[in-house]
């Protein structure tokens, strides 16, 4: 194929993942637009892979074979639950390829190097694909060439590691908690200033071990920045590092003066920024604050809270269902945990086929990456035109008889918007205290994530349902008839 | 523990403290249950159905008092059934301490605890003991009843092929537990409801019942309803003035007055003046469920009907929970199991008694041979403290209009700042770079907006699916590897080859996935 008609399918392979991330706008065009997706990257790899200047088919086809299987049983297999360590997982995968290529492009650039100070002329003219480009390039051309290749690698390790420590503290390996190393971001303020240094080095000629060099800071700078944030600010990480994954793939492309790559490393960067834009938005922290780990100071005292959590059992929940007309179910991550979003669906089935409103509202950081409840009620086969966002059903919770709360406690906490002294004040938060009645399923009397009182336990309308959530509603569900 | 029930001997008490149900109930809890014969008759309940609810039925009240361990009945004991209390008995019912110290004093002596249900704290905790509540819930729903009997048209507004009728015009006075409930039973009956209270924060109480509150055009410190335990305390002249140019101006247009005001432990306060009533059509009824201390309305006689000589006609019954007898001891005879229930912590039929318990204790007067009235304050505060309520500013519509032309200058200025810097910051590199880095800048920069102004649009329930697709694409990473694994070096080669691998994984898993993930989305 000539390099015209690679060009032709790399902008039919662009506006196709255009088109594939616009469809996104709704549930049904989604279906189609995953295919634009799908399409767009076959075209984009069978042109690669059989442009100009290739080789070394074996491998390729040996690696894509085998990718491609790992790749469709890892998606056949993985829990809804699991979503969020997938995503991490696959984000690390990213960050090290771009470390690799970065690593690539400079063995090549020290092998032509080489061979120009070997006066070789003919061995640099045999040269063909990316390092025939490389041979090419004027001076001025390998400088901004370096940067980029400095740049991709950076943020591919930092990516990396990054992902892996998410991974591993969504998978529950790496304990939630956020901890760092004496020194705090001090550490990583220090190695990022080196790694500068380190860039300047390697621009001015120190060879290609400053490049290793930075590579280890990067990769620490990626362990413990995400070791310092805690478990429940994962959303923001999630979406930070597909953000990483995206420009470290358009740094790739620009070294590689590849502009598919570039043009899909900036849809999926500024698509992984705005989520965490959103995410940010949702919990009323700025975005430097969240990456900077824990809560902010506080400007006062806190409220405290008086009153004593009311227990419930089973019958009086499932009597006061019964009475009930409308109903709005606030899941969060405990029903995640709990593994209870089934035992939702079926209660959501009884009582709808009792004639009963019931809905549900998510809140944008519920759970532990962005839209993570949709997709484990849309698993659970709930219909997803009942499922609504925060802010379209926030307004009809006093004229709802119960809300239910299903392991959420800080996107429900009243504080937020009662108490101007507590650390989550001004919030965005589910008005759920406002409804008759509230029943919080939770497995014990301790505080949420943020380790805040919540003032809606100690309501008068709010009942508290002790327990595992998929027990308590399996045993709900014994009282209420299909 | 042996419960017994004797029969209410008051004169016209129709109310039990023990129904078959409550029977069933406290069987479970481990005790057994006595009751006197007939003692049910009143409320409905047969001596068989007890009989038939495992209640075992003694001859008369000597022998029930002598059998039972605990006595569970309604209204305060009489001297002589006060009498009949021993040492180590405990005695449950309604008791008023502070009105009937000299029968306290007796109780105390014989020995016998005393749980009066009329001192259960109000608080949460302690709300299905609440025996005064649902008293006033039936009183206040009755009220509206009687008031219907005696009225002589319909509560709901009709269009018939006679005519038209006109909504009857309810007012309330005082939203407390029997306010509320005559609020409820009067909207549901059709008619127009108002409702008045000296605590402000009930509006709101008021107007889900679907009834509309009644201002007054009065600025004073708002009362404080936690300070006084939920209920009102009493208002200065002024507002009382006020209140009641309020109800004189009400007076003529109303058809219906149910008055509910009490203040704890004072005489009924006068709302209802003799001019308020004369200037009422005639046929209007007045519900005063304050007679027993005076009534709202000073023209109202205690556990009488009257009608004034403009023809309106104030009732002043003072027993409307024994009206509606069966509903009233079914009420109450839970009220008393949840005590039961308190009281028998281990579900085993043993009585403790705890002291520390800010319930019981509260409810307790005598114990031990000792009077324990009055009680310590409890240790939560039965109501959240009121905060003061801000109120949003109403804005003129130039200062609106004068808001939007700021917000939308700052908006432009901000945004051509930003402008401005994004194209210095362009040119700044374009001095630099050479035009082959330039042309895939322009390629970036715009990927970059497009990739702004599309993810926008994504439906925030589908972020899931997109970080998945996202996850997919960024696999197009493989390009770059694609093109390095035809070099000449093995290590090129190697690193190349996993940078395939992996970079398949996250197309395959990502584009599968999200596959998946969609598929399962469905519409009702």
């Amino acid at each position: 194929m000539s390099i015209g008609i690679v060009s032709g399918a790399y902008i039919a392979a662009a506006i196709l993942f255009i088109l594939s991330l616009g469809g996104l706008s709704g549930q049904e065009s989604a279906k189609r637009a995953v295919w634009y997706g799908i399409v767009g990257m076959a075209l984009a790899v069978v042109a690669t892979v059989f442009g100009p200047g290739m080789g070394n088919y074996l491998v390729i086809l040996v690696m894509i074979g085998v990718g491609a299987f790992v790749g469709q049983y890892l998606a056949a297999k993985v829990e809804m639950t699991e979503m969020p360590q997938l995503v991490a997982a696959l984000h690390s995968f990213v960050g090290l390829a771009a470390v690799f290529i970065g690593f690539n492009a400079d063995i090549e650039m020290g092998r032509i190097a080489a061979m120009l100070a070997a006066g070789d002329q003919a061995a640099v003219d045999a040269l063909t694909g990316f390092a025939g480009k490389v041979a090419h390039k004027t001076p001025v051309e390998i400088g901004i060439l370096k940067v980029e290749v400095f740049l991709g690698v950076f943020i591919g390790a930092v990516t990396f590691t990054g992902s892996i420590i998410a991974f591993g503290k969504l998978a529950g390996k790496v304990d939630g908690k956020a901890t760092k190393l004496p020194g705090g971001h001090l550490l990583n303020a220090s190695a990022a200033a080196l790694s500068v240094l380190l860039l300047v080095m390697y621009m001015s000629g120190a060879g290609s071990w400053t490049l290793y060099a930075m590579t280890l800071l990067a990769l620490f700078i990626g362990y413990h920045l995400i070791m310092g944030i805690g478990g429940a600010d994962m959303p923001v990480v999630v979406s930070m590092l597909n953000s990483y994954s995206g420009w470290a793939a358009a740094a790739i492309g620009f070294s590689l003066s590849n502009d598919l790559l570039i043009v899909v490393g900036a849809l999926v960067g500024s698509s992984g920024a705005i989520l965490s834009y959103i995410m940010c938005k949702a919990m009323n922290r700025s975005f430097i604050s969240v990456i900077l780990g824990g809560f902010g100071n506080t400007t006062g005292p806190q409220m405290e809270v008086t009153g004593e959590q009311i227990a419930i059992d089973s019958d009086g929940v499932a009597a006061a269902l019964e009475d009930a007309d409308s109903i709005i179910i606030i899941p969060g991550y405990g029903m995640a945990v709990a593994q209870a979003q089934q035992s939702v669906s079926e209660l959501t089935k009884r009582l709808r086929a009792k004639g009963k409103t019931v809905r549900f509202a998510i809140h944008p950081v519920a759970g532990r990456l962005p839209g993570h409840m949709n997709v484990l009620l849309a698993e659970a086969k709930v219909p997803y035109d009942i499922v609504l966002e925060m802010d379209e059903i926030n307004e009809d919770f006093p004229n709802t008889d119960v809300a239910i709360v299903i392991g959420s406690n800080d996107i429900v906490n009243p504080a937020a918007q009662e108490d101007p002294n507590s650390p989550i004040a001004g919030m965005p938060v589910l008005e759920c205290w406002k409804a008759k009645q509230v029943f919080v399923s939770k497995r014990g009397q301790g505080t949420g994530y943020s380790g805040i009182e919540n003032p809606l336990f100690y309501k008068e309308n709010t009942r508290m349902f002790y327990g595992d959530a998929k027990k308590s509603l399996d045993e709900l569900l014994t009282k209420i008839a299909p | 523990m042996k419960i017994g029930t004797p029969k209410e001997i008051f004169d016209g008490e129709n109310r039990v403290a023990m129904t078959p149900d409550s029977a069933l109930q406290l069987q479970k809890l481990g005790h057994s249950c006595l009751i006197e014969t007939g003692a049910g008759i009143a409320a409905g309940f047969s001596d068989a159905a007890y009989a038939g609810a495992g209640v075992t039925v003694v001859a008369d009240a000597a022998a029930l008092y002598a059998g039972a361990d605990v006595v569970a009945k309604v209204r305060p004991p009489s001297d002589a059934e006060a009498k009949l209390l021993k040492s180590g008995q405990l005695l449950i019912s309604f008791f008023y301490p502070a009105a009937n110290k000299d029968l306290m004093e007796l109780a105390a002596s014989k020995g016998a605890s005393v749980i009066a249900m009329d001192m259960v704290p109000r608080i949460s905790r302690a709300q299905k003991m609440d025996a005064l509540s649902s008293m006033a819930n039936i009183a206040g729903y009755r009220a509206v009843i009687e008031a219907g009997n005696n009225f002589g048209r319909f509560f709901t507004g009709q269009i018939t092929a006679a005519g038209k009728v006109p909504p009857a015009k309810v007012l309330v006075v005082g939203a407390g537990v029997a306010g509320l409930a005559a609020i409820g039973t009067a909207t549901s009956l059709g008619a127009i409801t108002y409702a008045f209270d000296v605590r402000p924060e009930v509006a709101e109480q008021v107007e889900s019942m679907g009834a509309q509150f009644v201002y007054l055009d009065f600025a004073e410190a708002v009362q404080d309803g936690a300070k006084t335990g939920g209920y009102a305390a009493p208002s200065s002249p002024e507002f009382r003035e006020a209140q009641l140019a309020k109800f004189r101006e009400l007076a003529p247009e109303v058809d219906i007055v149910i008055t509910t005001a009490l203040i704890p432990n004072r005489e009924a306060p006068e709302l209802w003046t003799p001019d308020m009533v004369a200037a009422m059509k005639p046929g209007s009824v007045i519900v005063d469920l304050a007679a027993e201390r005076g009534g709202n309305c000073k023209l109202t006689v205690m556990d009488q009907k009257i009608v004034t000589d403009n023809g309106v006609t104030i009732i002043g019954y003072t027993d409307f929970p024994s009206r509606m007898a069966a509903q009233a001891s079914t009420l109450y005879a839970t009220n008393i199991r949840h005590m039961l229930t308190d009281l028998t912590p281990a579900k085993d039929g043993v009585i403790k008694h705890n002291m520390d318990d800010d319930v019981i204790r509260g409810a307790t007067i005598a114990h031990e041979n000792a009077v324990t009235f009055p009680p310590p304050p409890p240790k939560v505060n039965a109501i959240a403290v009121q905060k003061p309520k801000e109120k949003a500013k109403e804005l003129t519509p130039e200062q609106k209009r004068a808001a939007e032309t700021a917000a939308f200058t700052a908006q432009t200025r901000s945004q051509v700042i930003l402008l401005a810097v994004g194209t210095v910051i362009m040119l700044l590199i374009g001095t630099v770079a050479p035009e082959s880095f330039m042309s895939h800048f322009i390629v970036f920069a715009l990927a970059c907006f497009v990739g702004f102004q599309v993810i926008w649009g994504v439906s925030h329930s589908l972020h899931t699916p997109l970080m998945a697709v996202t996850n997919a694409i960024s696999g197009i990473i493989i390009l770059g590897a694609l093109l390095q694994v035809g070099s000449g070096s093995y290590l090129v080669i190697l690193l190349a080859g996993i940078s395939v691998l992996i970079a398949t994984i996250n197309i395959v898993g990502g584009f599968l996935v999200t596959r998946r993930m969609l598929a399962m989305f469905q519409k009702s």
